[in-house]
């Protein structure tokens, strides 16, 4: 027997390993650093100190791009949250042929793998001024002009950020679904339940991980997102990834990294709230 | 509560049925209508009535001077995706088996992997971008890009083969060795093939990741651009028609990849079905 024998669990992680060493770690310590400097209209100058940082946390557009960022997280978070439990629910408990459940659960996923850009863009011409839905309005007589929020408004981004998000929470709340023991059902009915409050009580506490890892997707997708605000907004309305992402094309990169740091806790301190809810481990 | 006497749904079944209904018309309805759009007649605009039906818009998303650079962005998207579909597939299939035993600094790197799939995407991409900058290499999608498309595709993989590893019965690897295969025979004549479906669908996973990503791609893409950050400059300059024709296509190219890749699993699956009996004879 040899003393030594090599694990070749080493080398078969060497390839994984690499790409989160160089592209997400190094980056990630490169912007901590980078939020440090200093820089001028031409150039990066490496220095130490806190202006970036002084400038952004006094900034009242900071302020107001957070309240805005939240107020988009939650909004989406409890829309997609009620709309995919409960699409979940329906394809987990209503549906009994599992041929047809993984054919619906499917067509679910499909959009997932199309492009969020085109998704996005396919709004215009139901929302705009002369859209589908206006004409529609108009036709019966519902509205005398035309609804100018549909588009390009707090209400579009909220609408985008549900059309692409809410699969998220369908998945992990259905995986969490399906592998609840039907018995406790009608155990929970047998003694008299309703059907409302077996879900309440039965049903949601043991969706509990499948919920917050939904809630972990879409919270942070939305947190980091600027391209749906920016395209659905019209260009009216600033989050934290907007105010980033004008930065860069700014060439201010000490500046974005500053704001992106301080967006990275953020996001950190919101999961540490989610994570306790969930083993991940266990959900595989 | 209603009667059920001799309903065989159970309560709530009918309105439940409307709701998924309208969610997947929520869904498909607005891709459906670009669909339908992008075949307006020469003459029409964004937005409905159609002004004749024609295939002009289609017609001119070749032509050049019209869209960008088409072509040489739908070839690099093309490329990096089937790039980062490769690497995805391999490094997940080669991590997973990896976390099969225990080794030192596994625990951290699962960890990494998870905040790598929950940082937002304009960290990796502005951390990449400038660490390039800095270290004076000019960012390319075949290098920055695809590094930045990886930390996005490679969690999710490692999630789907952990899952496939956990359900996997490591009799049939045991009872392998036990008629004298090699290590290698027995990951290539039993694993590989048990774990194959669950593969193709981490490929379809980094290849359409990769194909459809916006953000990641922004500062890492270099001077050239791909298929979607040339979209998303479209959105800011065309008003025709030729940006729902170009939607459509990369929608319609979208599905039959998705078809492909289900239909590649339905067989394996149904092969496996009919050689099941042989095997046990």
């Amino acid at each position: 027997m040899r003393s030594f024998s090599f694990n070749p669990s080493y080398l078969q992680v060497t390839p994984l390993a690499l790409v989160i060493l160089l592209f997400l770690l190094f980056p990630v310590i490169t912007i901590i650093i980078v939020s440090f400097w200093d820089y001028d209209a031409f150039q990066l100058l490496p220095d130490f100190i806190f202006d970036n940082y002084q400038f952004l946390l006094t900034s009242d557009v900071t302020l107001k791009a957070y309240l805005k960022t939240f107020f988009y997280a939650l909004s989406t978070w409890a829309i997609t949250l009620t709309l995919g439990f409960t699409i979940a629910y329906y394809l987990a408990f209503y549906i009994r042929s599992s041929l047809l459940q993984s054919i619906l659960f499917i067509l679910c996923t499909v959009p997932f793998l199309t492009s969020n850009i085109i998704r996005m863009i396919s709004w215009i011409p139901l929302l705009g001024r002369n859209g589908l839905v206006n004409s529609a309005l108009l036709e019966l007589n519902l509205i005398d002009a035309p609804i100018e929020w549909l588009l390009y408004s707090d209400f579009a981004v909220v609408l985008a950020f549900v059309h692409l998000y809410t699969l998220f929470m369908v998945v992990p709340i259905f995986n969490s679904m399906m592998r609840i023991d039907r018995n406790l059902i009608e155990a929970s009915i047998d003694a008299g339940a309703s059907t409302l409050q077996t879900i309440f009580q039965v049903v949601v506490p043991l969706c509990k991980s499948g919920i917050a890892i939904g809630s972990i997707f879409v919270v942070t997708l939305v947190m980091g997102d600027f391209i749906t605000v920016s395209l659905m907004s019209g260009g009216l309305s600033a989050s934290v990834g907007v105010l980033i992402r004008n930065e860069i094309s700014l060439l201010q990169y000490p500046a974005a990294a500053a704001g992106a740091v301080v967006l990275l806790i953020t996001v950190l301190i919101m999961l540490s709230i989610l994570f306790r809810f969930i083993n991940i481990k266990k959900e595989l | 509560m209603a009667a059920s006497g001799n309903t065989q749904r159970k309560a709530g079944f009918i309105p439940l049925t409307i709701v998924f209904v309208l969610f997947l018309l929520f869904l498909y309805g607005p891709t459906a209508t670009i669909a339908l759009l992008s075949f307006q007649g020469p003459s029409g605009g964004l937005t409905f009535p159609m002004n004749g039906v024609s295939l002009h818009w289609f017609r001119q998303l070749f032509e050049t001077q019209q869209v960008g650079d088409f072509g040489g962005s739908l070839t690099r998207s093309l490329l990096l995706g089937f790039a980062v579909m490769f690497s995805t597939a391999l490094f997940s299939l080669l991590a997973g088996l990896a976390y099969r035993r225990k080794f030192r600094g596994g625990g951290v790197l699962f960890y990494l992997a998870l905040v790598s799939l929950i940082l937002p995407s304009i960290l990796i991409s502005l951390g990449i971008g400038i660490m390039f900058d800095r270290l004076g290499l000019s960012p390319a999608w075949y290098s920055s890009a695809l590094g930045a498309h990886l930390t996005w595709t490679l969690p999710f993989g490692l999630l789907i083969m952990f899952a496939v590893f956990n359900r996997f019965n490591k009799s049939y690897e045991a009872a392998a060795i036990d008629m004298g295969a090699t290590a290698w025979q027995s990951f290539r004549l039993v694993v590989l093939p048990l774990i194959l479906p669950s593969l193709i669908g981490v490929a379809l996973f980094g290849f359409t990741l990769s194909y459809d990503e916006f953000a990641r791609t922004l500062m890492t893409a270099g001077t050239f651009n791909t298929l979607p950050l040339e979209i998303y400059g479209m959105t800011t300059n065309v008003t025709s028609p030729v940006l729902y024709a170009l939607g459509t296509l990369t929608t319609l190219f979208s599905f039959t990849l998705i078809g492909t890749a289900l239909l590649a699993i339905w067989i394996v699956r149904r092969r496996r079905a009919r050689n099941a009996p042989a095997a046990e004879a």
